[in-house]
């Protein structure tokens, strides 16, 4: 896998505020680049912005070379954007809502793999029960399972440990280890410091 | 890890407008299903209002038969429009629609499908309790079909129509009163055509020119509206 994903003078304003201006970013195939920057300072903006939800104010994102609106469902295949919002369904069990996630983004996973991945994350016994009664850590767990068993090159992750207790945060630090391991490529938007160091810091805001 | 192994198996398989159709109206129909509630309320409504107009008019049995369509109708429609801020507020609320904006499929694929969802949850139980009320509003028998037809071209336009306006919106502060004043003229077309079907076949007239017209809406709107709904969308989620 050779692949690169490329930011360049990205901008971006919110009502009359800029967010930020002149952001440029490069992540090649086994790298991980952390975003750090206080509360507002437009983390959760630019990851946006990076997948294609958000129209830049100027700049491109290039994915292999091209420009991401050019070839949108190719770069759409190849990442996974997790943001704060789960797109966990309250009235769906844990089961369906990963199975629904996945086919969603044109992956078929057989449900033997799909009952492991849950087992894998902690949540075997809690695989039936609707996603409203599960605790807000356990939703997330839902989501280290999809970045268990979605082969997407680029994760773009927000936040990935909010809610998440010790056990589950150092799962997430061996998912994305082994993601790197294989080529992946990662831009985490992140407090904390993981077990892995990031090959770039990106710091926003003033 | 025993996952490992079916990640690497597990393969990507390019977007397309089917699969996304069938994912949306597959999921949506399993969450109606899962939550009867909203569906049983659209059909309460439905019957409810137009019982009441009886009760509020007089029990002339002509004067029923002449106002039944035209009654029929407007519960039908307001029963439709009751569903539509769901529709993708939902969605919206808790990320769903985030992840399938960035789905390798196009996005008027998924669009149309939450639509016939939509319209199967809404439009379809009422066309199908229609010929009932047209009963109890003593409508003759040979009217029946003419009405059951007009809902059936009528109220997909009015999924499709509303989906429009919802997606406009969306995120919208007081979006449901906003949602009322954009989406009740809009109908009113349809109204206008779906109710003239049903006088005229409460007449005894051909219902044939009001249903041909229904038809040619429900074939400009099929065609239009996704690509409407997706650029409201896209702007929502900006």
């Amino acid at each position: 896998m050779s692949a690169r994903l490329e930011a360049r003078d990205l901008a971006c304003t919110r009502g009359a505020s800029t967010l930020f201006r002149g952001v440029c970013l490069e992540v090649g195939a086994g790298e991980w680049v952390a975003v750090r920057g206080p509360n507002g300072s437009g983390k959760t903006t630019l990851l946006r912005c990076v997948a294609g939800l958000t129209r830049p104010e100027r700049g491109t994102v290039l994915w292999d070379g091209e420009a991401i609106e050019a070839r949108r469902a190719r770069y759409h295949a190849a990442i996974l954007y997790a943001g704060h919002l789960a797109g966990v369904k309250d009235e769906l069990d844990a089961e369906e809502n990963l199975r629904g996630a996945l086919r969603l983004r044109g992956v078929a996973v057989p449900d033997a793999a799909i009952r492991a991945a849950l087992a894998d994350v902690g949540l075997e016994r809690h695989r039936r029960l609707p996603a409203r009664r599960l605790s807000a850590g356990q939703r997330r767990r839902i989501g280290l399972a999809r970045l268990l068993l979605d082969p997407a090159a680029l994760w773009l992750l927000d936040e990935p440990l909010t809610a998440l207790d010790d056990a589950g945060q150092r799962l997430f630090e061996r998912l994305l280890e082994r993601h790197l391991a294989t080529g992946g490529l990662a831009l985490v938007a992140t407090h904390q410091d993981l077990a892995s160091t990031p090959v770039r810091s990106l710091g926003m805001g003033p | 890890m025993s996952a490992a192994a079916a990640r690497l198996e597990a393969r990507e398989s390019p977007g397309s407008f089917g699969a996304a159709f069938a994912w949306a109206l597959a999921r949506d129909v399993k969450l109606a299903l899962r939550h009867p509630g909203e569906t049983l309320l659209v059909i309460a409504f439905f019957v409810l209002v137009a019982s009441l107009f009886p009760l509020a008019v007089g029990a002339d049995p002509q004067l029923l038969a002449r106002i039944g369509p035209g009654v029929i109708w407007v519960c039908a429609l307001l029963a439709a429009f009751l569903s539509l801020p769901a529709l993708f507020a939902t969605d919206h609320a808790d990320g769903s629609l985030e992840q399938m904006a960035l789905a390798p499929h196009p996005m008027s694929g998924w669009v149309t499908g939450k639509i016939a969802a939509h319209w199967l949850a809404s439009g379809l139980p009422l066309t199908v309790l229609a010929p009932l009320l047209g009963l109890q509003y003593g409508l003759e028998p040979e009217a029946l079909p003419a009405l059951v037809a007009a809902l059936a071209l009528g109220t997909p336009v009015l999924s499709l129509l509303g989906a429009a306006c919802t997606a406009l919106t969306l995120g919208a502060r007081g979006g449901g009163m906003l949602l009322a004043l954009l989406a009740l003229p809009l109908f009113v077309p349809v109204l206008v055509f779906g109710a003239g079907a049903a006088d005229a076949g409460a007449m005894g007239l051909s219902a044939a020119p009001h249903l041909s017209l229904l038809a040619a809406m429900l074939i400009v709107a099929a065609l239009g509206v996704p690509a409407a709904v997706c650029a409201a969308l896209r702007i929502a989620l900006d």
